[in-house]
């Protein structure tokens, strides 16, 4: 690639002489730019840079020859350049033309009022957040309603191919997990039970926890994983094409096209999967009551009829709707608000998973406190 | 790197193509093609659409395997090049892609720097001030380098690739369709930046484009891709070229608008 540029620097009198050699190539110049900054005109009043060694220069090696030069020229004195190679010549001018460039923009720094600001931008961001959700609300309920109105304008194929997405698609995966939950609960609940001699109650844990609440939990959470993040990628990567402006120019309301199909899709699968999931768990349960502590599958299913009421199944099966359609709005809500760039689809089908799972167990939590109210 | 020659002291083309062929699938784009670029010309090459431009600048960059024939760039053969050996060939020549392809989540500055801070040992300042002298070089207001790419406009975001491109000083420089997407005055600025850098830094320039002004404006030589072939030729040569799909490129109403014939 050449020779490691160098310099050699030689003061008499007066008249300070800076010889440079090699190659004053990018990759090459580490070291003698720090050498280059060392160089003090030490009194001298006339300076020549030799730079008839100099074997090849780039923009960044002509650079450091011209800052150094303008610095001791700066110091006071008369400082020239001698033996340029005209090839040479015409970097050094290009490089002087383009004028000492002006400092980057410092990076911002972090100090202890940064951070107080930080807090206050995201409290406000964070309500400003919800009031613009409340509003998505408002648009998506109306879309809705205007659908139903006409049923006409239902996207049917796209409805019933994000059913399969959401649904059909995530039934292994919940399944599976419900049943390992199911297992896991009879398993803990026959060990901590045993202690009472009540082993046999493991099945009424099992029944009314998976079907109250576990199922239509994990389910809930799968799918904000799976399907929400997607919704938010899909249609957070449209934005970024401007496939969404487009379609808007078209006369498509992007809410009817987009978001209606996505969050009905999942409203009609969600309770359906639940339904599967709490099926799931149960099995997990009943296969460890039966390898655990020897109950067969008959009495498991007599035991878990007399364990619930018909209600504990229904206040599963009544937050997945709900559930649903929070999952399925942040999901579009925060795919539509992407903006410009790669990274923003990123980060917003992050906060779109946070926020859908966040709701998910806020809601939750307010119907567990309206059950209790109203005694079921 | 090693086994580099000093510019100008030998005449070996600095890319030389040989028997290329490209397929994809059952389609052929390339089908033994040949194709040489000199040191320090600017080489425009042009052609139909689907025929193959991007595809033979992907080539000779070693991201697309060809399905056969030689291509020698910098006296190195890039097919046969180790992973290793074709990482370090990325500081010798500089990439324009055809929107930019600055990365989203860094400034113009940092997406300038990251070639410097990876493959050079140059302190922090220097480096700073090298990108600032960059960022000068190819136009762009001091005030951009701390922008992200989607604060900048289209012509910008071009601008910025440039500088990205040239931030090692390479010898040689691809560009991808650059004055696609530019008005036509910021596309002849952005013709005679490119002119004004590839005279006073001397580099190489490898350029696909469909704009024949630019064309007319700053190409040494154009290589024409007819026929899974390339016909190349200065543009002189080209207008007396009978081959029909020539022809009618360099004679069509926007070539006369381009006032070439």
């Amino acid at each position: 690639m050449g020779e490691e540029p160098g310099l050699t620097i030689a003061a008499d009198g007066g008249q300070l002489r800076v010889a440079a050699r090699g190659s004053w190539i990018t990759p090459l110049l580490g070291r003698v730019g720090t050498e280059l900054d060392r160089i003090e005109p030490r009194g001298a009043t006339r300076g020549v840079f030799d730079l008839g060694a100099v074997d090849r220069m780039d923009t960044a090696g002509a650079w450091l020859i011209e800052r150094t030069r303008a610095r001791l020229a700066d110091a006071g004195g008369d400082f020239s350049l001698a033996g340029v190679q005209p090839d040479h010549q015409r970097l050094l001018d290009r490089v002087k033309e383009a004028g000492k460039p002006e400092p980057l923009p410092e990076p911002p720094h972090h100090t202890l009022l940064d951070v107080v600001a930080r807090l206050g931008k995201g409290t406000i961001g964070a309500f400003e957040r919800g009031i613009e959700l409340l509003n998505f609300l408002g648009a998506v309920v109306i879309a809705m309603v205007r659908v139903l109105l006409r049923p006409r304008r239902i996207r049917f194929t796209s409805f019933v191919s994000h059913i399969e997405q959401v649904g059909l698609d995530a039934m292994p995966i919940v399944g599976l997990i419900t049943f390992l939950v199911g297992v896991v609960l009879a398993y803990q609940g026959v060990d901590q039970l045993r202690r009472f001699g009540a082993e046999v109650f493991m099945v009424d844990l099992v029944a009314v926890s998976a079907l109250r609440e576990m199922g239509i939990l994990l389910t809930a959470i799968m799918v904000a994983g799976r399907s929400g993040s997607a919704f938010t990628a899909q249609i957070g990567t449209m934005q970024v094409n401007e496939e969404v402006d487009a379609m808007r120019t078209m006369g498509l309301d992007p809410i009817e096209v987009l978001v209606l199909p996505r969050v009905m899709a999942l409203v009609v699968s969600v309770p359906l999967l639940t339904f599967f999931a709490n099926m799931m768990a149960l099995i997990g349960g009943g296969l460890m009551g039966y390898l655990l502590i020897d109950i067969s599958p008959a009495q498991f299913a007599s035991q878990v009829r007399e364990a619930v009421s018909m209600w504990t199944f229904w206040v599963g099966i009544i937050k997945a709707p709900v559930f649903a359609f929070i999952i399925g709005m942040v999901g579009c809500f925060e795919g539509l608000k992407v903006q410009g760039s790669a990274e923003s689809v990123g980060r917003l089908t992050t906060q779109s998973v946070v926020e859908s799972i966040f709701l998910v167990i806020v809601f939750d939590a307010l119907f567990s406190i309206l059950f209790s109210y109203i005694g079921i | 790197m090693a086994g580099t020659t000093p510019p100008k002291t030998d005449d070996k083309p600095i890319i030389a193509i040989s028997g290329l062929v490209n397929r994809f699938g059952r389609q052929t784009v390339h089908d033994g093609l040949d194709l040489e670029v000199r040191r320090g010309e600017v080489m425009g090459v042009v052609g139909g659409s689907g025929t193959g431009k991007s595809v033979l600048l992907r080539t000779i960059i070693g991201i697309n395997r060809p399905a056969a024939g030689k291509i020698v760039v910098l006296g190195e053969e890039v097919t046969a090049l180790s992973d290793a050996e074709w990482q370090a060939m990325q500081t010798r020549w500089g990439v324009l892609f055809q929107g930019g392809a600055l990365f989203s989540s860094l400034t113009v500055a940092e997406n300038i720097q990251v070639l410097l801070k990876e493959h050079t040992r140059l302190p922090r300042s220097v480096i700073d001030e090298i990108t600032a002298l960059k960022i000068r070089l190819v136009g762009l207001p001091a005030n951009a380098a701390g922008k992200y790419p989607s604060e900048l406009s289209g012509g910008m975001r071009k601008r910025a690739g440039l500088a990205r491109a040239l931030a090692m000083d390479p010898e040689l420089l691809f560009l991808d369709e650059p004055t696609a997407g530019l008005d036509p005055i910021g596309a002849s600025a952005f013709d005679r930046l490119i002119a004004d850098l590839q005279k006073s830094l001397g580099l190489t320039v490898f350029m696909v484009t469909h704009d024949l002004d630019s064309l007319h404006a700053i190409c040494d030589r154009i290589a024409v891709l007819v026929d899974k072939r390339i016909k190349i030729g200065t543009m002189e040569e080209l207008l007396r070229d009978d081959h029909p799909w020539i022809r009618e490129y360099f004679h069509g109403p926007r070539a006369r608008a381009a006032g070439m014939s």
